[in-house]
């Protein structure tokens, strides 16, 4: 039986919590089939990224370190992945489903000529059989698959996945690794800098729909008295209102917090596959039939414009 | 330029989907079809990019005989020819990928465009696969700042924008924390987000009378010599888990007990 390889993200060094959810799933399947866990980390100056990775059990912790290998492009992580599935005789390779392991991790299936299951949502099957639970229509059904090549590639959803349980400590071993010759070049990175919790890993996330009409302050400052972070609907993104990586829903992110709480959001299908895993859900809306309130835990009907206001008063009162 | 779309047939994502009582598949009698969202904004795009460079705009599609509509609704919004590979029933990612590369080989476009997941199935694979197997460059989740007000998005200005030399493509694209640009060497495969294109346009009554005219090649796998053996089976579709019925509280405070109280997440 093969090893288990995760393929962890790191972003200027520091490894992507997403990443860890992974090594989570990657923990799984190795408890299932007995295969042993390897990480590998792929880029340039990841040293830290790769101690930071040691103290989980695994066999032994890969590094691809390189000038070429900076910025995650798929034909050139893509290839390192590969190679080192094949080097480290993984039959499965598993990744965190965030933009860059969409991005990366399919090329590398094909490059390693085995199956992708994609965002994986959880394990079925039996014992060493390991298949793989998958949302698809947004969320409307879950389908159990079966990877049937020899070598299985599967990036799975992170909020799905516990964190990786620590265990004994892994060597830490430089994986060469050439980078190929990519017809893909990076050119520039634009950043959104944003001082709120990461919307993968808050606790909390306060979220505004169409009934903000734009106007996000009610929700910041709600956001700010709970530490939150902020997601927003497609329709809010695409009206230019909110940054990209703040959609959540079926193309955009999905979330899983503790609380999620939905301010002038309608509840079309499309949103509530990226947010109805969350563990408590509150809908603010003004229209009583909103289909939000369908998977809300507590719904209030309201003006959100007064209610959030309320709400941030009461939630700094409770907090003294 | 020669640009080769995608067009995937799946069931409108306004449907109400239901996953069928023996759990083979969803109930697909009386749900409606339309062509995947984000392969529209494929075909915008590419329409955008022939405006502008001149060539020749092909939708392809591997799927059922029924595909034929969504082909020729491509062809009215302003596609110049399609090609149908046909095939009844389930065809996974690579299959697809796989047929896809076979189509490139013959019709030899300088870029392939395509949504970046279809909704049905909301893998997100295709594209890479296909670009691995021609190795060729890939970007994904191409998009674009500029919003429906402004000027570029007026003029229908494409958001892939050739370089000066006409080799490689300059393409914006939606990452964690803001946005990237990669540039890659044509030939080369784009999958598109939902922000690339801000409007469609939509067919008008002469251009659908028109596109009864435009030829739909239709092939097959085995013409193609592509074996769809499906390398992810789904072997059961069940419904999703169900939350459990919540309640309407009356006021702000009341909200606020339960969130202390019950679901003690304050």
């Amino acid at each position: 039986m093969g090893d288990i390889l995760v393929v962890a993200e790191q972003f200027r060094g520091k490894v992507r919590k997403a990443s860890l959810n992974a090594l989570g799933a990657g923990q799984a399947v190795a408890a299932r089939t007995g295969g042993a866990l390897q990480v590998l980390v792929v880029g340039k100056d990841v040293g830290a990224a790769a101690q930071a990775l040691a103290g989980y059990g695994a066999k032994a912790v890969l590094v691809a370190d390189a000038e070429a290998l900076e910025h995650p492009l798929a034909e050139t992580w893509g290839k390192v992945i590969a190679d080192a599935a094949k080097a480290t005789g993984a039959s499965y390779v598993v990744m965190a489903a965030t933009p860059l392991g969409k991005d990366i991790l399919p090329r590398a299936a094909a490059r390693a000529g085995a199956g992708i299951a994609s965002d994986i949502v959880g394990l079925a099957g039996d014992g060493a059989n390991v298949h793989f639970r998958r949302a698809m229509w947004a969320g409307n059904a879950i389908a159990t698959c079966e990877v049937t090549t020899p070598v299985k590639f599967v990036s799975v959803r992170p909020t799905e996945f516990a964190e990786a349980a620590p265990g004994a400590a892994s060597p830490v071993q430089p994986f060469a690794a050439g980078a190929g010759a990519p017809k893909t070049k990076f050119v520039q990175f634009k950043e959104l800098k944003s001082e709120r919790p990461d919307l993968g890993d808050a606790p909390v996330v306060v979220s505004g729909g169409r009934g903000t009409k734009g106007d996000f302050k009610p929700l910041e400052a709600l956001a700010d008295a709970m530490g939150a972070a902020i997601g927003a609907t497609r329709a809010v993104v695409d009206a230019g209102w909110m940054p990209n990586d703040t959609q959540i829903g079926q193309t955009g992110k999905v979330v899983a917090p503790k609380l999620y709480i939905a301010a002038g959001i309608s509840g079309a299908i499309q949103h509530l596959a990226g947010m109805k895993g969350s563990k408590t859900i509150v809908a603010i809306n003004k229209d009583p039939e909103a289909p939000i309130f369908q998977v809300a835990d507590y719904g209030l009907v309201a003006d959100l414009f007064k209610a959030v206001p309320e709400l941030t008063e009461a939630v700094k009162k409770a907090k003294g | 330029m020669k640009i080769l779309v995608t067009v995937k047939r799946v069931e409108d994502y306004e449907s109400k989907i239901k996953v069928r009582p023996d759990n083979t598949w969803i109930v697909t009698e009386g749900v409606n079809c339309k062509s995947n969202p984000f392969d529209d904004i494929a075909v915008e795009e590419a329409l955008r990019l022939k405006a502008v460079h001149g060539g020749e705009v092909v939708a392809v599609s591997a799927g059922p005989a029924a595909a034929v509509t969504e082909l020729r609704q491509m062809l009215a919004t302003g596609a110049d020819r399609a090609v149908l590979v046909k095939h009844e029933g389930y065809l996974d990612s690579d299959a697809a990928a796989r047929l896809l590369v076979k189509v490139v080989e013959k019709e030899k476009p300088d870029l392939v465009l395509m949504g970046k997941q279809a909704v049905d199935f909301d893998a997100n694979t295709a594209g890479q696969l296909a670009a691995e197997y021609l190795g060729w460059g890939q970007i994904t989740f191409a998009s674009k700042e500029e919003s429906l007000e402004s000027d570029a998005e007026k003029k229908g200005v494409p958001g892939l924008q050739l370089t000066e030399d006409k080799k490689s493509l300059r393409v914006w694209r939606e990452v964690d924390g803001g946005m990237e640009q990669l540039e890659v060497a044509l030939p080369a495969v784009v999958t598109v987000d939902l922000r690339l294109v801000k409007q469609l346009r939509y067919a008008k009554l002469p251009d659908i009378m028109k596109a009864k005219k435009k030829p739909i090649e239709e092939l097959t796998p085995a013409a193609l010599g592509v074996d769809v053996a499906p390398k992810v089976k789904v072997l059961r579709v069940d419904p999703p888990p169900v939350r459990k019925a919540g309640v309407k509280v009356p006021d702000v405070p009341t909200l606020v007990e339960k969130l202390k109280t019950e679901a003690k997440v304050i």
